[in-house]
């Protein structure tokens, strides 16, 4: 049996791998098949993590955690995690192709996915105008006319992105302000190809086999309106991705894994959790790694406890 | 990047659209994460199930032809073509479970 079982490999999962083989418990780390290195894989220029004055692309800073956490013997595994059993001493793991891992202590850091608008023709259109990476699909839409519908950091990132090879990009946000970072949202008021669409969500999306434009609703006096696009960005924010645990994990109001204070520790032994899907709020690269340390240093403190309870039981035993 | 063959807009016609056999074409790109995350995958099926299905891939920056031709928005795009119709579209890299399901009436 093992020591630690990491889920994710994201910011969060690889720092707590790095920690965790420093602490010479030779972790298993599941990354996923196709979203290995999480998030950050489909970004460009990640500009606020530390050390990094000139940046540094998102994927790269991703190969180098993962090589930084193999270095120490942390064992990756390209695989989908399909379920797991956390009560219990022996937490056990299963994969879609290498099996079953048991291991005495498990850490989630599973991340968040792309939130949807939930609208009918979203999915019809997926793929056809209708994207979530900007960074994949940006390419297809040089000189066209295109919306991003979101008012965070990562709407301002795509907007600004986009410009470089749309001719126009709206930018239709539901309120009249922005939560994104005053950087993000400066770059993007300078920016001459990207027009604000205050006050505005949208309803519906038009096209038969491409997206042609977007209804949009009004959200102070309700009108609706039409706008002429041939692609649709959407960046309304994310959702903890907690399928996996549901009915085994506390889960707070928000949807995240719930944990005790400032710690990793859900409400079962040895099970821990780290990055965004524990946080609501701040969700960087850097609080997921910072989340990611406390969760490996929680699980090695866990595990020594548990290691000195036996060795005093069986001194228990050999004394009487 | 998958070890499928490169077909490019000269060869598609002769490649693609003109062959006997039912064919994969992974629309891809060097800049795509996800076209990387999903090449190995493709190899495990085009090896598995080769004799069924042949897997091809185009690198859209370099063929925008037939890029533009095929409406591709979003990749990895794989379509599947038989006698020269685009009878299966599917968008964005899939863990293999998914894909072999996806493609369950071709392998």
């Amino acid at each position: 049996m093992r020591e630690i079982i990491i889920i994710g490999s994201g910011p969060a999962g690889f720092t707590a791998a790095i920690y965790a083989a420093r602490a010479g418990l030779k972790p298993l780390l599941l990354a996923s098949s196709v979203e290995a290195g999480g998030e950050l894989m489909n970004t460009t220029e990640v500009e606020n993590f530390p050390g990094f004055p000139e940046g540094i692309q998102g994927p790269e800073l991703m190969l180098k955690l993962q090589e930084q956490a193999e270095k120490f013997g942390t064992e990756v595994v390209l695989d989908d995690v399909t379920a797991v059993h956390l009560a219990g001493d022996v937490k056990s793991v299963e994969t879609g192709y290498s099996g079953t891992f048991e291991a005495r202590s498990v850490i989630f850091a599973t991340g968040s996915a792309y939130r949807k608008l939930g609208l009918h023709d979203e999915e019809r259109l997926s793929g056809r105008g209708v994207s979530w990476c900007a960074t994949c699909d940006g390419f297809f839409f040089k000189t066209k006319t295109i919306a991003v519908v979101g008012g965070g950091d990562s709407a301002m990132e795509e907007a600004t992105f986009l410009t470089r090879f749309a001719e126009k990009v709206y930018l239709v946000h539901r309120k009249d302000s922005l939560r994104a970072s005053k950087i993000m949202q400066e770059r993007a008021f300078a920016n001459d190809k990207i027009e604000f669409v205050w006050n505005s969500e949208v309803v519906g999306i038009q096209g038969e086999n491409a997206v042609e434009g977007l209804q949009l609703r009004n959200t102070v006096d309700g009108s609706t309106s039409q706008l002429p696009v041939q692609g649709l960005f959407v960046a309304i924010g994310n959702d903890p991705r907690v399928h996996l645990v549901h009915g085994q994990l506390d889960l707070t109001a928000e949807g995240t894994i719930a944990v005790e204070g400032r710690s990793s520790m859900t409400n079962l032994p040895g099970v821990f959790a780290a990055g965004d899907v524990i946080d609501p709020h701040y969700r960087q690269a850097v609080t997921a790694a910072a989340s990611g340390t406390v969760a490996a240093l929680d699980a090695e403190a866990f595990l020594a406890a548990l290691d000195q309870a036996e060795a005093e039981a069986s001194d228990l035993v050999t004394a009487s | 990047m998958s070890n499928a063959k490169a077909v490019s807009d000269a060869s598609f016609e002769a490649d693609v659209i003109n062959s006997e056999k039912t064919i994969l074409v992974d629309f891809w790109a060097e800049w795509c994460g996800p076209c990387r995350a999903v090449a190995p995958i493709l190899d495990q099926i085009a090896a598995e199930h080769g004799d069924k299905l042949e897997i091809v891939k185009l690198n859209v920056d370099d063929n925008p032809q037939t890029a533009m031709k095929y409406q591709i928005t979003s990749i990895p795009a794989l379509k599947v073509y038989k006698g020269g119709e685009v009878v299966k579209t599917i968008i964005g890299a899939k863990p293999k479970a998914a894909l072999e399901a996806d493609l369950a009436a071709f392998i």
